[in-house]
């Protein structure tokens, strides 16, 4: 094989000629080139003046904040920041749900990087859950007992997206199989679950699950409110996912099932060993997809009452002292929604990289 | 078929014993009986739809049958799923379009079975894949995944994964439709070879220089029927049937 690269001649510099052809390549391409220059000259300037340069970043209370300059007022966050970050949770026990959150955030750190997927890594989240519970909870080692009426803030929102998702996937793999069963009744009951749910709008599981459920219980027997509202999630969100894992499985060629088949494999196996690893991977973007809609689906447990880091944040705002702040407050609500969300998407985008393998994706598409 | 050409019954490794197969309303075999005696290499042959691929899917049930009876090793090919997965542990299986796993290296498409349904020790497995690479003359490709690989390196691995179990039966089903015409040689090198180790061999194939080389017997089936069989000399010096007539001088006729 011969290694000539064969480049379009430019006698351009690189720059310019990427200018020319990614700006400036037509008519219409240079209007709307100028008109995004335009837009950016005439809003960009203003917003880093009011969210950087006159910002206020310490102050008793917004009348101040306001009367210290025209900028934003991040004193607000800077001051309710344990709040948002932990509700109302005990003050003098802060560091419980803050250690919480460090170690959510090393569970999910350790998860994506390729050298720690082992069977310990199981081992790592269930150890690392346990330890949350414990330290949330308290009751034991001389930690005192916090009912869960009183968490909130980021360290809740953290616990319903991450034990959504630790439960829905498993659940949603279990029904996209059941779904696709021979077996009638199972298929059946499948199906029944998967668009009953889907068919629900969140906010009414969310209040069926708070409102109806207390109902139907033996008078004595109380499930508290957080469970039921995790639980709800992790149902719903496992109906939607089942749907991408469903996907995944019809996208498997006939011959991949029929070539596990004939070696003897069992149905767990084959399913395990050769099916699941395929199908996952080819949903992996509608599954990061599904997944950051649940982490900001778990803003919706504020209707029943939970104190989720949107609530925690409404109710500092509600504050005579802090009145008017509401902008700040939401892009701060907005950011950190935004951290969590861009950074499953980047790390989805790299699993892809690193998984589909180019000849493997299309030996996938030949067989 | 006549009762002369049976096998004793404790030779016998495949026994297909009228037996039907419809799929809706079509009625894709008919009252079909084929018996294979231990160590004999049988080639079926016959125009498209005629039921060959069919009749050798039943055989490790990737088919279900509807009447009729098989018995594959003394084991009947029934509903019980303890007693197919027996049977599959000893029936290999070659596909048209290899079905390599594109998930996993060549070494582990090897391993895999042995590993998880025979329970061998890993490091024996890895031990034999590479031997079974070595004989399918491709022990450089075992870190490549399937993608990798061209047409006919791709069937040799895929034969070399149906060895990798030990089987006793090794079923091809049209082993060499999907190659390019240069790689068909590759993988019948591999497949006489075997067949002179004295496997047990099931062959749906046109190769039929392949099946003058090999075939202690030719089944020509057509519309769902054996219409014919015999000894590949006979067979193609002078077919009794003027369907077997007209399927050789199609295919052989130019």
């Amino acid at each position: 094989m011969s290694a000539v690269a064969l480049r379009r001649p430019s006698s351009l510099p690189k720059p310019i000629e990427w200018i020319r052809t990614n700006l400036f390549s037509s008519a219409t391409n240079t209007l709307l080139t100028l008109l995004a220059l335009y837009l950016l000259w005439k809003f960009l300037p203003p917003f880093v003046n009011w969210a950087f340069i006159d910002a206020i970043w310490q102050a008793p209370n917004s009348k101040a904040c306001r009367e210290a300059g025209n900028g934003a007022c991040w004193a607000f966050i800077a001051e309710k920041h344990r709040f948002i970050l932990f509700g109302t949770y005990p003050f003098e026990d802060h560091w419980r749900p803050g250690v919480s959150i460090l170690l959510f955030l090393s569970l999910y750190a350790i998860s994506s990087m390729r050298r720690f997927w082992t069977p310990w890594l199981a081992l790592a989240w269930l150890v690392g859950l346990a330890l949350i519970g414990i330290l949330m909870w308290g009751g034991v080692f001389g930690l005192r007992y916090v009912e869960n009426e009183r968490w909130g803030g980021l360290v809740l929102t953290l616990i319903l997206a991450t034990f959504g998702i630790v439960f829905a996937f498993p659940l949603s793999i279990l029904l996209a199989l059941g779904r696709r069963s021979e077996m009638p009744v199972v298929r059946a009951a499948c199906v029944v679950y998967i668009e009953l749910i889907r068919g629900v709008p969140l906010i009414s599981l969310l209040f069926m699950a708070s409102v109806m459920m207390p109902l139907f219980l033996p008078s004595g027997v109380t499930v508290d409110k957080l469970l039921r509202a995790q639980v709800a999630l992790i149902l719903f969100a496992a109906a939607y996912l089942a749907e991408v894992v469903r996907g995944g499985l019809q996208a498997i060629p006939r011959g991949q099932y029929e070539a596990a088949e004939a070696m003897g494999l069992s149905f767990a196996k084959r399913t395990a060993l050769v099916i699941l690893p395929q199908a996952l991977k080819i949903s992996i973007p509608p599954l990061v997809n599904t997944f950051i809609g649940l982490f900001k689906d778990t803003s919706l447990v504020v209707i029943i009452g939970l104190f989720d880091l949107l609530l925690a944040l409404k109710t500092a705002l509600n504050e005579p002292a802090w009145t008017g702040i509401g902008v700040e407050a939401y892009l701060f609500a907005s950011l950190v929604y935004f951290v969590f969300c861009y950074a499953m998407s980047q790390y989805s985008q790299r699993l892809e990289r690193d998984l589909v393998r180019g000849p493997a994706a299309r030996a996938l598409k030949d067989t | 078929m006549t009762d002369a050409s049976r096998p004793a019954p404790q030779d016998t490794m495949i026994d297909i014993l009228g037996v039907n197969k419809w799929f809706g309303d079509f009625h894709a075999l008919k009252n079909v009986s084929l018996s294979v005696a231990k160590g004999e290499k049988i080639v079926v042959c016959g125009p498209s739809g005629s039921g060959k691929s069919t009749m050798i899917r039943l055989i490790n049930r990737l088919e279900r049958h509807e009447s009729g009876r098989i018995m594959v090793d003394g084991i009947e090919v029934a509903d019980d799923v303890k007693a197919i997965e027996a049977i599959r542990r000893e029936v290999g299986m070659v596909f048209q379009n290899f079905n390599l796993f594109p998930h996993l290296t060549v070494l582990e498409n090897l391993m895999l079975a042995p590993v998880w349904v025979r329970k061998t020790p890993k490091k024996e497995a890895e031990e034999t894949a590479r031997q079974l690479l070595a004989r399918v003359r491709i022990p450089e490709q075992a870190d490549k995944y399937p993608g990798q690989l061209s047409g006919g390196q791709q069937q040799r691995v895929a034969i070399a994964r149906a060895l990798a179990m030990r089987p006793k039966v090794m079923l091809f089903d049209e082993p060499t439709s999907a190659l390019d015409p240069e790689m068909i040689k590759e993988v019948l090198d591999v497949m006489i070879e075997l067949a002179e180790e004295g496997m047990t061999m099931v062959v749906v194939t046109h190769e039929m220089g392949f099946a003058r080389t090999v075939a202690d017997c030719i089944v020509f089936m057509d519309q769902g029927e054996i219409v014919e069989t015999g000894a590949p000399k006979e067979f193609f010096a002078a077919p009794k049937t003027d369907r077997a007539k007209l399927f050789l001088s199609q295919i052989l006729g130019h």
